[in-house]
């Protein structure tokens, strides 16, 4: 049994530990050796907690055995190195940030810990969250656990080849524009970006503040409905989180799909999509048919305007967020500088990464003045129309259904020289950003030996019906129970 | 002040609202404190945090529209205003600016002539204060206090229809007044809680367009705003005379030297790439709220000047400076209450007596050393007689020396007036008697000597005889 310990999801593991079939110890240390062992080929983590962790387990341990505990007692996690964790560096991948350690938690980690979970460490990710490989990040890229030559997706890379790799049983993640649901689809994992202002986000380095939400990256709906009931709800301390009933989201995973309305995009399937890739979610959308479910074709008109309309807000607004990072306070600070405007120039150009300044850059240009107009103010008019389209599909059907990402795994260089290849990567995932909506992508089978998502989004706090949709889907299909052979 | 131009001027008044803590943070906003003991992580702009409104500061700038006869937005908007500073630790300004949350108002000032005028008020926007630079006394280094970080400030911007800067300091009293009487603000110029910038152009009478303005930065007292647009008045005036133009430009008064100097051109000027802060959302007033707030304001100045004219009788510039502060005429009104005498007699002394002895031991009239109840039991005594005018400048003061109520100064004194005829007859005639070569002259024709008798009359009678009854016995005695 022990020796396979790494395979379980979240929920077994809760089994087994209540069961007393082993420690939440036995099973931190094992991980921790996984995620050694790993640390050579794969390059998920930027930090491992390793001491605290154990202290974490043992606490963890006592708690079970005393009768108490919180819902994620000694279940192990990771974090993306986005959320603030204190007395820990918090690097966001960054060099600016390489040595900020944060003095404190992040409402999403203070919930974890708050609930029992523990903390294995903080996973490598894309600089700032700007990118769709991982190539960005200062501490080099991380690699697939299902073709080390392969991207395991961006920006939650860390965290989604920990969880394929079996390193952790699940990662926190945060999604901008499919930073958690392209990531997981490239890995074999599931990924679930709840509703805007469903999670805090407090103690999340900013990126685009209107469109960033966390979410989580497991192997399993059940699991990541388990992980939302806990992070999700009310924090005084975000202004955009939303006073919202909390659902218990794990009890409302069972129910078959019969009478569930599937949407599907037409253009979802249109020339961009890699035909192996297409199979394999066509294959699904006949599971989730035989399921009882019936297949609607909806219309999102201005869908081929959400990949534009994202790379002027999202930069114009981390332009803005990333502001503070002056050299002043915290973070990197240029040596000797010679007078105010040297510190910022030095400090900011060594800090930053190509990509991040790029955004900077397109950020700084669509405010401008004789510009905003023409940019920042005409793509938020498109983002009100592209929410307006997905409120008139959702009047018809329950979720929308698709393929999460035009491609399987690309390779590792392939298109860091052309950043518009790359930005359309998200084509299937932005949408969800821009209208503020819940989406999961789940395993739905491979392209090329390498593992296929399915996208599944809902109208505003319908995570309960994609969890439900993913985890009626589970049931029938074996594709998120894969493993990458060099990891079993 | 000047026959051939016309001065134009507007005030963007910047003033800190009395709130515990601070705009978008639960950090003390207490002034004074060792620096960046007052900063938290939000004010310090750290990695991941966000800000949250603090609620006080929304109703304090509707209270303040609603006392300016202004519209209060039922949607305003917090955007963000971008530039980088070392004390400005977001690299960002949160403050309002394509939706403020109050809009078209006015309040009215005496202009020159000593007519009403009417001051529009464009607006007033809620933003955060940055944090304070410190380049003394660091060698090379400049340091950075961040207790004033996240301080909330309602920025007031008024019309460009003041035409002196008389006129302006005149409008800027009036909001000083009206803040304070709100309780919105305590209004303290030295601890920066209450200052302006100040637009000011010049252009020939009769002209339409505006002339090219200038800047003036942070004027921090009422006396400075007055000075310094004066003399950029005189500089701009001069300049267009000599043949020059004015050039747009931000200029910083320098008040040792009495004089403006160029901070920076409008070329050097920012582009503050203003945007809508996403991590707050719009601010929604009812209208049910405003209403509440309209309930609950006090009386303001302007309507408490005009009562006190109808109620009190009083000199209109009297009832002016009474009612400037809150607090004054609070204790105007207390002592009238306790007082049997003209209210315009109390007044007299709340602003001639009181207000020398407050400014002489720089004390707010909080802090008075005789409460309003014991001033008017002074001015009772002056009114029935018991003591002259005279005398009672002799008892004020043993009164602020903490000698007592004026009764128990007038008795332990024995400061009493001569009242009784008898009494004050036989002065008079002793003097008489004493001085008979005056009184001769006197009596052929050098008139000029009453006062001669009067003082020496007085002298005997250690100042207490009544001096209306010394009058008229001498008179009689002297005959003529």
């Amino acid at each position: 049994m022990t020796a396979e310990l790494h395979l379980l999801t979240l929920t077994q593991i809760a089994a087994g530990l209540r069961q007393s079939e082993f420690s939440a110890l036995e099973l931190t240390e094992l991980l921790l050796r996984r995620i050694e062992a790993s640390d050579q080929s794969l390059n998920a983590f930027i930090t491992v907690t390793a001491e605290q962790a154990m202290q974490a387990a043992k606490r963890a341990d006592a708690e079970r055995v005393a009768g108490r505990g919180g819902v994620l007692n000694g279940l192990p996690l990771v974090h993306k190195d986005i959320f603030c964790t204190r007395d820990v560096l918090t690097s966001c991948g960054s060099h600016m940030l390489d040595n900020f350690v944060a003095p404190y938690d992040a409402t999403v980690v203070e919930r974890f810990a708050n609930a029992g979970a523990v903390m294995l460490g903080k996973t490598n990710m894309d600089e700032f969250a700007m990118g769709s490989s991982n190539e960005t990040s200062f501490f080099g890229p991380v690699r697939n656990p299902w073709d080390l030559e392969r991207t395991p997706g961006g920006s939650s890379g860390g965290s989604s080849a920990a969880v394929a790799a079996r390193l952790a049983p699940a990662a926190t993640g945060t999604d901008t524009g499919g930073s958690i649901r392209q990531p997981a689809a490239l890995t074999g994992t599931v990924g679930l970006k709840p509703t805007y202002g469903r999670v805090s986000r407090y103690g999340m380095i900013a990126f685009a503040s209107s469109l960033d939400q966390a979410g989580v990256i497991t192997r399993s709906a059940e699991d990541a409905a388990l992980l939302l009931g806990v992070m999700a709800g009310f924090d005084a301390r975000d202004s955009t989180c939303i006073d919202h009933p909390v659902p218990d989201y794990v009890a409302q995973l069972s129910g078959s799909l019969k009478g569930l309305r599937v949407g599907i995009v037409r253009q979802h399937f249109d020339a961009g999509l890699d035909a192996n890739t297409a199979l394999a979610v066509k294959a699904a959308l006949d599971v989730l048919k035989a399921q009882g479910a019936t297949l609607t074709e909806v219309d999102l008109p201005n869908l081929d305007l959400s990949v534009p309309t994202y790379y002027v807000v999202a930069p114009a607004e981390c332009s803005s967020n990333l502001s503070r990072f002056d050299g002043v306070r915290f973070g990197h600070r240029a040596a000797d500088p010679k007078d105010l405007f040297d510190l910022y120039c030095r400090s900011r150009g060594e800090g930053f990464g190509a990509e991040v300044k790029r955004r900077i850059m397109t950020g700084t240009y669509v405010l401008s003045a004789g510009y905003y107009d023409a940019y920042y103010l005409k793509a938020q008019q498109v983002r009100q129309l592209i929410a307006e389209d997905f409120r008139k599909a959702f009047s018809e059907v329950d979720v929308i259904a698709g393929p999460t990402a035009p491609t399987p795994a690309f390779r590792l260089g392939d298109k860091t020289d052309d950043p518009i290849t790359m930005y359309l990567n998200d084509i299937y995932t932005i949408g969800a950003n821009l209208a503020g909506l819940p989406a999961i992508s789940t395993p739905c089978g491979f392209a090329d030996g390498l593992p296929v998502g399915l996208h599944l989004v809902g109208p505003h706090w319908g995570e309960a019906a994609v969890l439900r949709c993913a985890h009626q889907y589970q049931l029938q299909t074996d594709w998120h129970l894969a493993c990458p052979e060099a990891f079993r | 002040m000047n026959r051939n131009w016309q001065v134009v001027i507007g005030l963007e008044i910047h003033t800190q609202l009395a709130t515990r803590s601070k705009i978008f943070s639960g950090a003390s906003t207490s002034y004074g404190a060792a620096p960046n003991t007052q900063a938290c992580l939000v004010d310090l702009g750290y990695p991941g945090v966000l800000p949250v409104l603090n609620g006080e500061v929304v109703r304090m700038a509707c209270k303040f529209g609603l006392a300016v006869n202004a519209s209060i937005a039922r949607r305003s908007v917090f955007a963000r205003k971008n530039y980088f500073y070392p004390d400005l630790p977001k690299g960002y300004q949160i403050s309002q600016y394509e939706l403020p949350i109050v809009e078209h108002g006015e309040l009215f000032i005496q202009d020159d002539d000593g007519n009403e005028k009417r001051i529009g008020i464009t607006r007033a926007h809620l933003e955060e204060d940055a944090g304070k630079s410190i380049h003394e006394g660091l060698d090379q280094y400049s340091g950075i206090d961040l207790n004033r970080a996240g301080t909330p400030l309602l920025e007031i911007v008024s019309e460009p229809d003041l035409r002196s800067a008389k006129e302006a300091v005149a409008y800027m009293r009036k909001i000083h007044s009206i803040v304070r009487y709100l309780g919105i603000s305590d209004g303290n110029m030295q601890e920066g809680s209450f200052r302006c910038d100040a637009n000011v152009s010049v252009r020939p009478r009769g002209q339409q367009v505006l002339g090219t303005r200038t800047e003036l930065k942070n004027l921090n007292s009422f006396r400075f705003v007055e000075k310094a647009i004066n003399y950029e008045v005189q500089r701009q005036i001069e300049l267009i005379e000599d043949g020059g133009s004015v050039r747009q430009e931000t200029r910083l008064y320098d008040a040792d030297k009495d004089e403006t100097r160029s901070m920076r051109s409008k070329e050097e000027a920012n582009d503050y790439r203003y945007f809508p802060d996403p991590d707050l959302l719009p601010v929604e007033i009812e209208p049910a709220v405003v209403e509440q707030l309209r309930a609950s304001l006090p009386e303001l100045p302007g309507a408490k000047k005009q009562r006190f004219v109808r109620e009190y009788e009083l000199k209109n510039d009297d009832a002016d400076i009474l009612t400037a502060s809150r607090a004054l005429a609070d204790y105007f009104e207390a002592a009238v209450a306790s007082s049997s005498a003209q209210a315009q007699a109390v007044a007299n002394w709340v602003l001639g007596d009181l207000s020398a002895a407050l400014n002489r031991d720089s004390l707010d009239i909080g802090d008075s050393k005789i409460p309003a109840s014991e001033l008017a039991g002074l001015v009772d005594r002056i009114a029935d007689s018991t003591i002259s005018g005279k005398i009672a400048k002799e008892v004020f003061e043993a009164m602020w020396a903490g000698e007592g109520s004026a009764d128990a100064v007038i008795a332990s004194r024995g400061l009493q007036q001569i009242t009784d005829d008898s009494a004050i007859e036989a002065v008079v005639d002793a003097v008489i008697a004493a001085n008979p070569s005056q009184v001769a002259e006197y009596r052929s024709g050098k008139d000029k000597l009453f006062g001669f008798f009067v003082g020496k009359v007085m002298q005997q009678t250690g100042g207490k005889a009544n001096p209306g009854q010394v009058n008229a016995i001498l008179k009689a005695r002297l005959g003529k």
